[in-house]
């Protein structure tokens, strides 16, 4: 079996075991081994040689985002590890909680890997089925209410993605014969200057708007702050951290493809007014948010939005902007989601208000958190200040007016979320309600990811640079 | 091919059948309607996929029809059938806009598919063009269902009507691959929900399908 397929398939041959496991402490273990051993094998695609193989492809934009995944999942199967017992599952939702978890990690690094634009659909699909699953685990009416939306937004979404993968194989269907290569995105790539504009715009749309949803843009991102805020804690790192990106990456390759024809409507603007409406409205929505999580996934919004505006800004040097946005949020979301969980499990409440003075109670805990909201409100030295600072300059050389835009949706955005580092980590300790956890399983996670997101601010590996750099070229 | 010859006119009629139990599915005042309704398009969708792989040839899109016909013309209403006669469900349906409103709705969301696929699919076959104006109008529908609509087995209705205007204009695109294993999984979807309804309801823990029950636990006011 080629790389690529093992590396989906190796997660849902282990989500088939762990189905079996019905005791908490084996089965937390047994989904660690199997996402060290998932991340040990996505190693392995950069030696893989790029290229179309079937209805997978391995290439500078897909290999860095499949291996972020895979670390962000073993990352998160340590901290499931220990937050596990605090979920009190019975034995039924203990099974379902790991399966999907595993189910969910092979299908978005299929959503990645995938050529075929409807393999890449049916990825995606199996992800939000995945992901519907374990948000509503717990099954209180919270839980479910935040699974139903997720299910009906997301379902609508994947409904229009298919709509828009159908009229692309429409747009190529007078140049391809039978067979799936109609549908491979190398193909349509090549052949998108000889379609028609007017299909590819059509299809291009419907791409937009149904994997957006799933990418949390606005207006179609009312699932987002419901199902990271109820899902068990370990989730809402996943769903936020590779959810969105694979999402994300989906609308990139359908922009590819229509980039690819000169007569068609320009995608960027699109791109950059979801982008704004997500990153304007989460900045004024995270100043009114009182549950941590709530607060942090409406900051998934805002990033997602201004990864979505430097891919729309388009050229190299916004999409590797971009990319790196990504890739850095990737980490250091699920850092502070790590910190947050670890937090409101000690305090027993997820409210903003209950949680305060960690630095002083638990300071390793509570530095690494601050550390980690500050690396999401974007200040040096970590990397989502240098993705935005590359955003900030490339804004200014090719449209300098939306810079004021841009600027007040950052500056508010960063604004909210250093008030609310000062309230969780600074002043007065709120009294803890259950007994003390060392909280290794999430101290180790939460700093490993703050010393990735450092190194990749202070000095970008030369090897990365150049993947990211090749990979900037894709999107055009 | 155009209006006038048989494989034309036949699609287009199946279409169009689609199309019309999309408006009656708007227009039910009881659950029990809308679940015959969509066993009805169900059946349709069938005859069309059916239809249209006798027209091109494709074998494969037979096995579409069978799975249609199956799944979404007998299987899924019976169970959605047995979870409203056993938990007794089958009361008015509740909707969050007025039948009278959802209609003109309905009829605007139609012009809408047609002014937007008409036009811009100027190069593609006449009959793949009508087809997908037909295919994208049912989704719509379906969708306007999804949102009009405030019981959990009305929205799971409204997405199979979707989803069924989505294996329309599927199997109306010539040589179109993997539409079997495309509409699959859209299909499995909607067997995992129903099934999902089903052992919640059987463990207590919806005591209703009504989805407004749900708005009081939300986290916060957004």
């Amino acid at each position: 079996m080629p790389l690529p397929w093992l590396i989906v398939f190796l997660p849902w041959l282990g989500a088939a075991i762990l189905a079996f496991i019905p005791r908490e402490r084996e089965a937390a273990a047994a989904n660690v081994a199997l996402s060290a051993a998932s991340f040990a094998l996505s190693l392995a695609l950069l030696a893989y040689p790029e290229g179309v193989q079937g209805w997978t492809r391995v290439d500078a934009l897909n290999t860095p985002l499949v291996i972020l995944g895979f670390l962000i999942g073993l990352t998160t199967a340590v901290f499931s590890f220990g937050a596990i017992a605090a979920e009190r599952f019975d034995p039924l939702r203990l099974r379902a909680y790991h399966v999907a978890f595993q189910v969910f990690m092979g299908a978005q690094a299929l959503a990645l890997l995938a050529d075929n634009m409807g393999v890449m659909w049916v990825a995606i699909e199996i992800a939000t089925m995945a992901s519907v699953t374990i948000v509503a685990v717990h099954g209180t009416p919270a839980a479910l209410e935040a699974a139903w939306k997720l299910f009906l937004l997301c379902g609508v979404g994947i409904a229009l993605a298919l709509f828009g993968t159908i009229i692309l194989y429409l747009a190529a269907q007078p140049f391809v014969g039978h067979g799936d290569s109609g549908l491979s995105w190398a193909v349509l790539k090549g052949l998108a200057a000889r379609c028609d504009p007017g299909l590819l715009n059509l299809a291009f749309i419907f791409l937009l708007v149904g994997y957006g949803t799933k990418a949390g843009l606005v207006p179609m991102h009312s699932w987002l702050p419901d199902a990271e805020a109820e899902g068990p804690v370990a989730i809402t790192a996943v769903l936020s951290g590779l959810l969105l990106n694979a999402a994300l990456h989906a609308v990139l390759r359908a922009k590819a493809i229509v980039a690819g024809n000169g007569n068609t409507i320009s995608p960027g603007g699109f791109l950059l007014a979801f982008g704004f409406a997500s990153l304007l409205l989460a900045a004024i929505s995270l100043w009114r948010r009182r549950d941590a999580r709530r607060f942090f996934a409406w900051s998934s919004i805002e990033h997602m939005g201004l990864a979505t505006i430097a891919f729309g800004l388009g050229g190299a040097a916004a999409n590797l902007a971009g990319l790196l946005h990504m890739i850095g949020h990737s980490l250091c979301k699920s850092a502070v989601f790590f910190g947050v969980g670890h937090a409101a499990r000690l305090k027993g409440s997820q409210q903003i208000a209950a949680i305060g003075g960690l630095t002083v109670t638990h300071p390793a805990l509570g530095w690494g958190l601050a550390a980690a909201i500050a690396a999401i409100a974007g200040l040096p030295p970590f990397v989502l200040f240098a993705s935005e600072f590359l955003l900030v300059t490339e804004m200014a050389a090719q449209l300098p007016w939306l810079l004021v835009p841009l600027g007040l949706g950052l500056l508010t955005a960063a604004a909210a979320k250093v008030e609310v580092l000062q309230r969780l980590c600074l002043g007065d300790p709120t009294p803890d309600a259950g007994p003390p956890r060392r909280g290794l399983t999430t101290l180790v996670p939460l700093w490993s990811h703050l010393a990735l997101a450092l190194l990749l601010g202070l000095a970008l590996p030369g090897a990365l640079r150049a993947m990211l750099e090749a990979a900037a070229r894709i999107p055009g | 091919m155009t209006f006038g010859q048989l494989p034309y006119d036949v699609a287009h009629v199946l279409g169009g059948i689609m199309l019309l139990i999309s408006f009656t599915l708007l227009y039910q005042r009881r659950v029990a309607a809308v679940i015959n309704a969509l066993a009805m398009q169900g059946a349709v969708l069938a005859a069309a996929a059916a239809w249209q792989g006798f027209v091109q040839g494709a074998p494969q899109l037979y096995l579409t029809a069978l799975i249609a016909l199956v799944a979404k013309g007998v299987l899924i209403p019976l169970a959605l059938r047995i979870l409203v006669r056993r938990f007794n469900l089958d009361r008015t349906v509740e909707v969050a806009l007025g039948i009278g409103v959802s209609m003109i709705a309905g009829v605007a969301l139609v012009a809408l598919a047609i002014l937007v696929v008409l036009p811009t699919t100027g190069s593609a076959k006449a009959l793949t063009r009508e087809d997908l104006a037909l295919a994208l109008s049912v989704v719509l529908l379906g969708m306007l269902m999804m949102i009009t609509r405030r019981n959990a087995i009305l929205q799971v209705a409204g997405l199979m009507s979707a989803e069924n205007g989505l294996i329309l204009a599927a199997v109306g695109v010539t040589g179109m691959p993997l539409v079997v294993e495309l509409s699959t999984a859209a299909l499995v979807m909607v067997v995992l929900v129903v099934g999902a309804i089903f052992v919640l309801m059987m463990r207590g823990q919806f005591e209703s399908t009504d989805t407004e029950l749900f708005e009081q636990h939300r986290g916060e006011a957004d």
